[in-house]
């Protein structure tokens, strides 16, 4: 049975339409999955002699379990936003003659394989034989080696009740910063000390294996959990009785002063409004707005403009990103409706480019108490909307028309719990390096005001031959018309 | 009204449509059969400009289809569900296609009112997201979108299935009217041998991408067909 899934799995990669670029993107993560190899590694390598060093008198391997509840926290957020459920189109399975709790075990199991449990043992493992040869108990480095495999598979499951309850909400974030938040707060505060007694726990487990029993009850019963809730969910009424709420309309006639563009704007707002993913990309709006103060209350940062324009173009294009990278696949759903129908594709690509600049607009008046922390920061951020304006919008874009990959905005949470990968975020990265590479180079040889300059002078001249280049990205899009049609007719 | 000219579409290698010539005059009520399989949605989707020919074209209008756009002021349809936009209600969704189509509110109402009998109350002022509403609903609904904008061509690809038994016969009354009354060419296909007869002046029957017979509808027509697609499991 279990291989039977598998080839299924098999066929379903491979004979996706958006394998071809898939397969490009695929080996970029390849390239960032050795890297993150590569410094776990080093991690585990390095962490003991560098801690000897630095604090001689404190014994190395109790300090990293001191320091083990910041890593499980840090994994848990890290798995949030980038481990999927493995989903599997369980649908059709439902009504074959396969036991609805095997195909939970199935998809339960595989997750076990993920990627991000096998990280940690990049780390744990060279620890734990840097730890045997400064003369450590074997047997106590080994319980403590299954101790941190089981703490790691706790964090895969935990992630997925916490990702199951974020997809039951509006705000898709705000579980696990909720949870990780109060867990953070509890532990800083010295209200409960969770990182002294994750350290004691582990240091007891070590001294005696038989507590590892405990560690393995809290997997048995997440796990138990995850398939609970996992084997409710795998009736089809349970996506059919959600309740369906009356609709309140407005008819957005404020949007007529756009003209032409006028509805395309209502249809792009009520889809934003209307549809789980597009109103989580509102959500993060707020994440980015918030993005500056991490780096501007600190002196270090503050005294280095080459950060501001980075910050700047991240917090005044945080929308334009997040929005921007699934055009057209957003209106993946009835794009053969719209392919049929008498519009202007001009006016249908100009209405997202006057969402997405309405929203750097935003983004910058908002963002302008920044200039609390000094004035060249509002100087930056300015440059930083004007470039997102002039070029930003463009390039991201020009990049939709490659994009082949169907939204299914009816889908409800069913399986689809975060829709965001690590692929979308890689995306966002040739948006912000490239403004940062010509901003710092100029801000470091030659003077802030020249970073400045070059950041708004490019965003005016994109500005300045709007016409042109809507028109040569129009192009592109009728270009790749049939091939788009044909993608978004997929289901995978 | 549309010349269809050594058309032939073929997905690697495989033909599934071939037409050498066919002719649809203005006004004419015409029908397509087939078994699954014969290429009556891929002549659809062809007409709509959404895949590309092989060889051959199609001019509607005089307007070569794959070329120009200008044929799409014109002409409408409701090939399958996808042609909705899943998230608004019925109303806005008519308004919506209105805009597209140079239609105001006030016209898109004085049409869509025209329909509330068609409509049987399940669809007008439910306070619902068409993604909510059942099959055959969001059909209704599809069906008269294509028909906002005085269009001179409509396209609909199976518009019988999922409907109900009186919606059934109510939109064999609408189609009538639009081709008899109002002059518009209507395209229509089915898997429905006796609802095609009733409706559709001329009737082609496609099989493995050939048109294989091409009818006016008579009081035989009926017999002849079922008789063909009995002893269709032989090849021609």
């Amino acid at each position: 049975m279990i291989t039977k899934f598998l080839s299924l799995e098999w066929k379903s990669f491979i004979r996706s339409s958006n394998f071809g670029k898939g397969l490009a993107i695929k080996i970029l993560m390849a390239f960032f999955a050795v890297y993150f190899l590569l410094v776990f590694l080093s991690l585990g390598v390095f962490i003991y002699p560098t801690l000897k060093k630095a604090f001689p008198d404190n014994d190395p391997f109790v300090m990293v379990n001191t320091l083990l509840f910041f890593w499980f926290l840090g994994d848990l957020m890290l798995r949030f936003f980038l481990q999927k459920l493995p989903v599997m189109s369980v649908k059709p399975l439902l009504t074959l003659p396969i036991k609805r709790s095997r195909v939970v075990n199935y998809v339960l199991g595989k997750s076990a394989l993920s990627f991000f449990n096998f990280l940690p043992l990049f780390a744990i493992v060279p620890f734990s034989v840097v730890l045997i040869t400064k003369d450590y108990e074997v047997t106590k480095v080994i319980t403590w080696l299954v101790a941190m495999v089981i703490l790691t598979l706790i964090s895969n499951f935990l992630n997925f009740i916490i990702e199951s309850f974020s997809a039951e909400t509006e705000f898709s974030f705000l579980p696990i910063i909720l949870f990780a938040g109060t867990l953070f707060g509890l532990n800083h505060f010295n209200i409960v000390n969770f990182s002294q007694l994750l350290s004691s726990a582990m240091l007891a487990i070590t001294n005696n294996p038989l507590y590892l029993i405990v560690l393995l009850i809290i997997l048995i019963g997440l796990y138990l959990f995850n398939h609970k809730v996992l084997i409710k969910k795998l009736y089809l009424d349970n996506s059919l009785k959600t309740k369906i709420k009356e609709v309140s309309t407005s008819d957005l006639g404020w949007t007529k002063r756009f003209g032409e563009v006028a509805p395309f704007m209502q249809l792009d707002l009520k889809l934003i409004w209307r549809n789980k993913r597009p109103r989580s990309a509102v959500f993060i709006l707020v994440i980015g707005l918030l993005y500056g103060l991490f780096f501007y209350p600190q002196p270090m940062y503050r005294d280095m403009p080459i950060m501001y324009g980075f910050i700047g173009v991240f917090v005044t294009g945080i929308f334009l990103i997040n929005f921007g990278q699934f055009i057209p696949a957003w209106d993946s759903g009835y794009y053969k409706m719209l392919m049929s129908q008498n519009i202007k594709y001009e006016q249908y690509l100009k209405s997202k480019y006057t969402l997405m600049m309405l929203s750097v607009i935003i983004m910058f008046v908002l963002s302008i108490p920044y200039v609390y922390f000094g004035w060249k920061i509002l100087v930056a951020h300015f440059a930083a909307a004007i470039y997102n304006i002039g070029v930003n919008t463009y390039v991201i874009m020009l990049g939709g028309s490659f994009n082949r990959k169907k939204i299914d905005l009816n889908q409800r949470a069913a399986f689809n719990y975060q829709g965001t990968g690590a692929v979308q975020w890689l995306i966002g990265i040739p948006l912000l390096l490239v403004p940062l590479a010509i901003f710092g180079a100029l801000t470091y040889y030659v003077n802030f005001y020249s970073g400045v300059s070059a950041l708004i002078l490019l965003g005016i001249i994109g500005i300045v031959f709007h016409q042109k280049l809507m028109q040569l990205i129009t192009k592109k899009y009728l270009n790749s018309k049939y091939e788009m049609i044909k993608a978004f007719n997929q289901d995978n | 009204m549309i010349i269809t000219t050594n058309l032939s579409k073929k997905y690697s290698g495989n033909e599934v449509l071939n037409i050498s010539n066919l002719e649809i005059p203005k006004g004419q009520s015409f029908g397509l059969v087939g078994n699954n399989g014969a290429g009556k949605t891929t002549y659809f989707s062809l007409l709509l400009d959404l895949i590309k020919p092989t060889t051959g074209t199609i001019k509607n209008n005089d307007v070569l289809v794959s070329q120009s756009e200008d044929w799409k002021p014109f002409t409408s349809a409701f090939i399958d569900e996808s042609f909705l936009i899943g998230y608004l209600t019925p109303e806005e969704y008519f308004y919506f296609i209105g805009d597209l189509r140079g239609q105001n509110k006030q016209d898109v109402d004085n049409l869509v009112s025209q329909f509330e009998d068609f409509f049987h109350g399940e669809i007008l002022g439910q306070k619902k997201y068409l993604r909510d509403l059942s099959k055959g609903n969001q059909k209704k609904a599809g069906i008269v979108a294509a028909l906002i904008g005085n269009p001179e061509v409509i396209i609909l690809d199976e518009p019988f299935a999922n409907l109900d038994p009186t919606t059934q016969i109510r939109l064999k009354e609408i189609i009538k009217d639009l081709a008899e009354k109002k002059g518009v060419t209507v395209l229509v296909s089915s898997h429905d041998l006796l609802h095609v007869t009733d409706v559709c002046e001329r009737i082609v029957v496609l099989e493995k991408g050939q048109v294989i017979k091409d009818i006016q509808t008579s009081e035989a027509t009926l017999k002849e067909l079922e008789a063909h697609f009995a002893g269709t499991v032989s090849p021609v």
